[in-house]
C-alpha cells in the first residue's frame, strides 16, 4: 500500500472507531488524541483494527508511533508496502 | 413511591404507548431470524438508540446497556426530577437481568472464527462488555450517577428483584433515589432460541401474533423478547416535598426459592412466595384487584402458576382479576418482570385490566375464575395489583403496588 492508501485505511477505522467526530479538517501533525475524543481503549481499536484489516502487527513498544496521521503513516509505510489494497 | 417510568417494549417506547397496545389487544411479536437458529418469532424493540447515546457509546457499549440509559433517561424525565440538580451521588442503579454477556461473548467468537481463533484477534471490548454488572454500569457513566450501581442476576424474575432491591435500598438509607427495574438483549444471542427449542419450550405459529398464548390449549412454548422498564424509586417525604406525580408504593414483596428443580417450577412454593408478599403488606389475597401472571406459554409452566394462584385464592378468587402481559410482547427475560408491572400501573388511574389476549381455547387447568380473557375489563376503582415472577433453578419473587 501506498502513503495515501494507508492514510486512507487509518481514516477508515477512524471514521468507525470515532463515529460521531468530523474527520475532514483532521490536521496531519496533531496528535489524534488532542483532535478527537479517543481514549486508551480506542487507541487500541486503531491496533486491532489494522491487525484485523491488513494483518499488521504492531509491537507495543511501537504504540507511541501511532500519535498522530503524519506519524503513523510514516511508521507503517514501510510495514506495509506488500500489503495490497482491499 | 414509585415516581418515574421508563421503558422500552416491543408494542411501545413509553408507558402511555405501552399501556395503549394492552388495550388495544395489540401485539408486538414479529418474525426473526438469528444466526445460526434460521427464522423464528421474537418481540423485538425500535427505540431510538441515538436520542441518549452517541454513536461511539453505542458501538463501544452492550444493546442491554443501551436499552438501560434509554429507559433510565426516560424514567427521570417521567418522574420531573430536576437531574442537573440533584446530587447523584445518592442516586443507587440497580438492574435485574435474566443474563448478560452471551451476546458479546457469541458475536466474539463468531468473529474469532474468520482468524482461526487466533485469540490475539479477541476484542480488548470483550470484558468491560461482558462483566455482570455491565447494563447497570453504562447507566452509571452515561447519566453520571456516582451511587452504587449493581445488576440482579435472577433469571426470569430479575425485574422484579431490581425493583425489590430499589425498595430495600430506600429503606435501608442507601440511596436518596433508586434508579431500578430490569432489561433484557436475550434475542441476539441464538443460544436462548436453540436451548428453548431443544427443551421444547420455543413458541412457534404461522402468525407471530398469536405464538405467545399462556393459558390456551395451542399454547407451544415462549416467545423470547427484548426490552426494559427502569423506575425511579423515592420515600414518600421527598416525593411529597417536591410535588412528584406518584403512580403507587411497593407495599409488600417477596422472594424465595423451590430448591426442587432446575427448570420446573413449584407451585408450593410459588403460593408461599405470594403469601409471604401480602403478609409483609398486611393485606389479604381479596384485597388485591389485579394479579400480573408471569405464565410464559409453556405446557406445565402456566398450569403450575394456575395452581400456585389457586391456593392463595382459593375461597376469594371472585374479585381478583388476572391477567397476563407476556401474550403481547413475549417474554422480556430481565426486563420482564419490570415491564409487567409498568403495563398494570396505569390501572390505578382508569381503573381498567388489560387482558391475557390468544387465548381461543382455555386450557381447564388455567381456568382462573377472575381472568381477563382477550379483551381488557373495567374494575372500577383499582387500589393493588401483585406482580408474579419466576424464573429457572427456582426463584420466586412478587411485588405488590398500593394506589396512593
Amino acid at each position: 500500500m501506498t502513503a495515501a492508501e494507508i492514510r486512507q485505511a487509518i481514516t477508515e477505522i477512524l471514521a468507525d472507531i470515532a463515529p460521531d467526530e468530523d474527520l475532514s479538517q483532521l490536521k496531519e501533525d496533531v496528535p489524534f488524541r488532542d483532535q478527537l475524543e479517543l481514549d486508551s481503549m480506542d487507541f487500541l481499536d486503531i491496533v486491532m483494527e489494522l491487525r484485523k484489516r491488513y494483518r499488521v502487527q504492531i509491537p507495543e513498544e511501537d504504540y507511541p508511533q501511532l500519535a498522530s496521521m503524519a506519524s503513523t503513516v510514516q511508521f507503517l509505510e514501510p510495514r506495509m508496502k506488500d500489503v495490497v489494497k482491499k | 413511591m414509585i415516581t418515574g417510568v421508563g421503558l422500552t417494549a416491543p408494542n411501545g417506547n413509553s408507558l402511555s404507548e405501552f399501556r395503549r397496545a394492552l388495550l388495544e389487544g395489540r401485539s408486538g411479536v414479529k418474525p426473526y431470524e438469528t444466526r445460526y437458529f434460521g427464522p423464528t418469532v421474537a418481540g423485538i424493540c425500535d427505540f431510538d438508540e441515538l436520542r441518549y447515546q452517541k454513536r461511539k457509546e453505542v458501538r463501544r457499549g452492550t444493546r442491554a446497556g443501551g436499552i438501560g440509559i434509554y429507559c433510565s433517561h426516560e424514567a427521570v424525565a417521567d418522574a420531573g426530577l430536576d437531574w442537573e440538580n440533584v446530587d447523584r451521588s445518592t442516586v443507587g442503579i440497580y438492574v435485574g437481568v435474566t443474563e448478560h454477556g452471551n451476546v458479546e461473548t457469541e458475536n466474539e467468537i463468531y468473529q474469532l472464527k474468520s482468524y482461526d481463533y487466533d485469540t490475539q484477534y479477541w476484542s480488548h471490548h470483550h470484558n468491560p462488555r461482558t462483566v455482570a454488572n455491565n447494563p447497570a454500569g453504562e447507566i452509571s457513566l452515561n447519566l453520571g450517577i456516582t451511587g452504587p450501581h449493581y445488576t440482579l442476576g435472577a433469571a426470569c424474575a430479575a425485574g422484579n428483584a431490581g425493583v425489590i432491591q430499589g425498595t430495600q435500598m430506600l429503606r435501608l438509607g442507601d440511596c436518596q433515589i433508586a434508579l431500578c427495574g430490569g432489561v433484557s438483549e436475550s434475542i441476539h444471542t441464538f443460544g436462548i432460541f436453540a436451548s428453548f427449542h431443544s427443551q421444547g419450550a420455543l413458541a412457534r405459529h404461522d402468525d407471530p401474533t398469536k405464538a405467545s398464548r399462556p393459558f390456551d390449549l395451542d399454547r407451544n412454548g415462549i416467545v423470547v423478547a427484548e426490552g426494559g422498564c427502569m423506575f425511579v424509586l423515592e420515600r414518600l417525604a421527598d416525593a411529597r416535598a417536591r410535588g412528584a406525580k406518584i403512580y403507587g408504593e411497593v407495599v409488600g414483596y417477596a422472594m424465595n426459592s423451590d430448591a426442587t428443580d432446575f427448570v420446573l417450577p413449584d407451585p408450593q412454593r410459588q403460593a408461599e412466595c405470594i403469601r409471604l408478599a401480602l403478609h409483609r403488606a398486611g393485606l389479604n389475597a381479596e384485597d388485591v384487584d389485579i394479579v400480573s401472571t408471569h405464565a410464559t406459554g409453556t405446557t406445565s409452566g402456566d398450569a403450575q402458576e394456575c395452581d400456585a394462584l389457586r391456593r392463595v385464592w382459593a375461597e376469594n378468587g371472585c374479585h381478583t382479576a388476572f391477567n397476563n402481559t407476556k401474550s403481547f410482547i413475549g417474554h422480556a427475560m430481565g426486563a420482564a418482570g419490570a415491564l409487567e408491572l409498568a403495563g398494570n400501573l396505569p390501572a390505578f388511574d382508569d381503573g381498567v385490566c388489560h387482558a391475557t389476549i390468544n387465548l381461543d381455547r382455555l386450557d381447564p387447568q388455567c381456568a382462573l375464575p377472575g381472568l381477563v380473557a382477550n379483551e381488557p375489563r373495567k374494575l372500577g376503582e383499582v387500589d393493588v395489583v401483585l406482580n408474579n415472577s419466576f424464573g429457572m433453578l427456582g426463584i420466586n419473587s412478587a411485588v405488590i403496588v398500593k394506589r396512593i
